[in-house]
């Protein structure tokens, strides 16, 4: 069954945001840093370490099926339609309902959110692994036959290097979505930052609270972000060479 | 599979619920939910269509529009929402801003992508025929750029009617996400025939927008039109990578 949060339930008649409060937390001001101090360890940092890894294990295992799929619909054209319709169709169910949808059948657990957060990612993927391997120009490929390379060995030393950038693209797309839908979570298991937003929410709103998991949820994508365009230029040095930067 | 049933039943007594008779009916609902993504959609359209066209056409800007896309797919529609609450009240008007904040990018990055990418040839030829600047956006740039403009357009409206029911766990009330965040009234049927709802609605809106865009592709475009359209986040990305 479902855990969906009830706000008008569960809020407080008497705002208390956690123990031993400061002056600044009972009055709710903009920003309480020794709010944020108290409780890094036992609330901020859990769930920014579940959120990693909710985001993580999503990618992962999208990156994987987006890849299956993009390599299929390489070698078998037909496979590409089929699969654009069902991906663009999971992308279009907005996320909310998406996972009380897979509640139903997988339960509120950890499945169900990442069933849901994997969907999301696979079109992004799925249409960016492609568009990178079909944009391998013919004459690089036929180059390659003449040197007498296999089909396999075309794939992974030209096809798969040239196409690093559109994939990384598509990645870094797919990481960033991932992060930000990965706050719903909470809606059905409780895990994520999306948990402190719901509790802060609860409370008044608790603006420290809100802000502090708010900033981290955006900082995380944005560093991820980064760190993709970081392993992209270490994967792609022709790139820049050609770029003479 | 006895929660779908339930669930359908949730949906053909238009939201009813036993010994609860003041709660809002579905159909209510899902009109309030249309009304209030309607807004915000038409406000974005209405803010980043003439910028991302005005950007295309000049052939500027690439920087921006391309990191406006990325900062706005960052940016969780929950803790935009909830620090509207925090510091603004909850309020229509704070949720419309919620939603203009998250539909203008990926309007922007597809509008700019669509004008800039018009065959350079082509635009060259309106202006050898003697076309003035404004005749070369209205009659060759904007009715090649359809497919494209429509792309941010879809993208904005789904990720809106996304954001309408997330408005409800930040405490707004008036659209189909009240019932998925209010387990306690409307039991787990409730919310799962609510769910089936919202995720109908969006598909409904989305095939309702690809209508529209199709009728108004001029029919030379069409084919061309399809292929660009399917390719466009690839387009919008693979810049995004080298830049």
């Amino acid at each position: 069954m479902s855990v969906a949060p009830q706000i008008a339930a569960s809020a407080p008649v008497i705002p208390e945001f956690g123990k031993g409060s400061s002056s600044c937390v009972v009055h709710n001001h903009l920003f309480c840093w020794d709010w944020v101090e108290g409780n890094w360890s036992p609330v901020l940092w859990p769930a920014l370490r579940q959120h990693v890894l909710l985001s993580l294990i999503a990618v992962g295992i999208g990156f994987v099926i987006a890849v299956a799929l993009a390599l299929a619909a390489h070698r078998y054209g037909w496979i590409e339609k089929p699969t654009i319709l069902l991906t663009t169709f999971l992308y279009t169910i907005p996320s909310l309902a998406l996972f009380e949808l897979l509640v139903a059948p997988v339960g509120a657990n950890i499945f169900a959110a990442e069933i849901a957060l994997v969907s999301y990612t696979l079109l992004i993927l799925f249409r960016n692994i492609l568009t990178g391997l079909r944009d391998v120009p013919r004459e690089v490929l036929d180059a390659a036959e003449g040197m007498g390379m296999t089909r396999t060995q075309q794939l992974l030393r030209i096809e798969l290097p040239l196409a690093l950038p559109a994939i990384i693209a598509g990645l870094r797309i797919a990481v960033v979505t991932t992060i930000a839908l990965a706050t719903i979570v909470y809606t059905i298991y409780d895990s994520g930052l999306g948990v402190p937003i719901h509790t802060a929410l609860g409370e008044g709103p608790f603006k420290t609270e809100l802000i502090a998991a708010g900033v981290l949820v955006i900082s995380l994508a944005i560093l991820c972000d980064a760190l993709l365009v970081g392993l992209q230029r270490a994967l792609t040095p022709w790139a820049r060479a050609r770029q003479g930067g | 599979m006895h929660e779908f049933v339930e669930a359908f039943k949730f949906i053909a007594h238009n939201g009813a619920v036993a010994g609860n008779p003041n709660l809002p009916s579905l159909a209510h609902l899902a009109l309030q939910t249309l009304k209030v993504g309607a807004i915000g959609v038409l406000i974005s359209i209405a803010i980043a269509v003439p910028i991302g066209v005005a950007l295309g056409h000049l052939h500027r800007g690439s920087f921006v529009a391309i990191n406006v896309g990325n900062i706005g797919r960052a940016l969780p529609s929950l803790v935009i929402l909830a620090v509207g609450d925090a510091f603004l009240g909850l309020g229509l008007t704070v949720v419309e801003l919620a939603l203009v904040i998250l539909a203008i990018p990926p309007i922007i990055t597809n509008a700019y992508y669509a004008v800039d990418g018009v065959d350079p040839d082509l635009t060259d030829a309106a202006r050898g025929m003697g076309m003035s600047e404004s005749e070369v956006l209205f009659r060759v740039e904007l009715p090649l750029s359809v497919p494209g403009l429509f792309a941010g357009i879809r993208t904005a409206a789904v990720f809106v009617i996304s954001t309408t029911t997330i408005a409800s766990l930040a405490g707004f009330s008036g659209s189909l996400g009240d019932i998925i965040a209010n387990e306690t009234s409307y039991h787990f049927s409730g919310v799962l025939g609510a769910a089936i709802c919202v995720a109908l609605l969006a598909l409904a809106v989305e095939a309702a927008l690809t209508l529209l865009q199709h009728a108004l592709t001029p029919r030379g475009v069409r084919l061309r039109g399809d292929r660009r359209d399917s390719g466009s986040i690839g387009e919008a990305t693979s810049v995004a990578a080298s830049a």
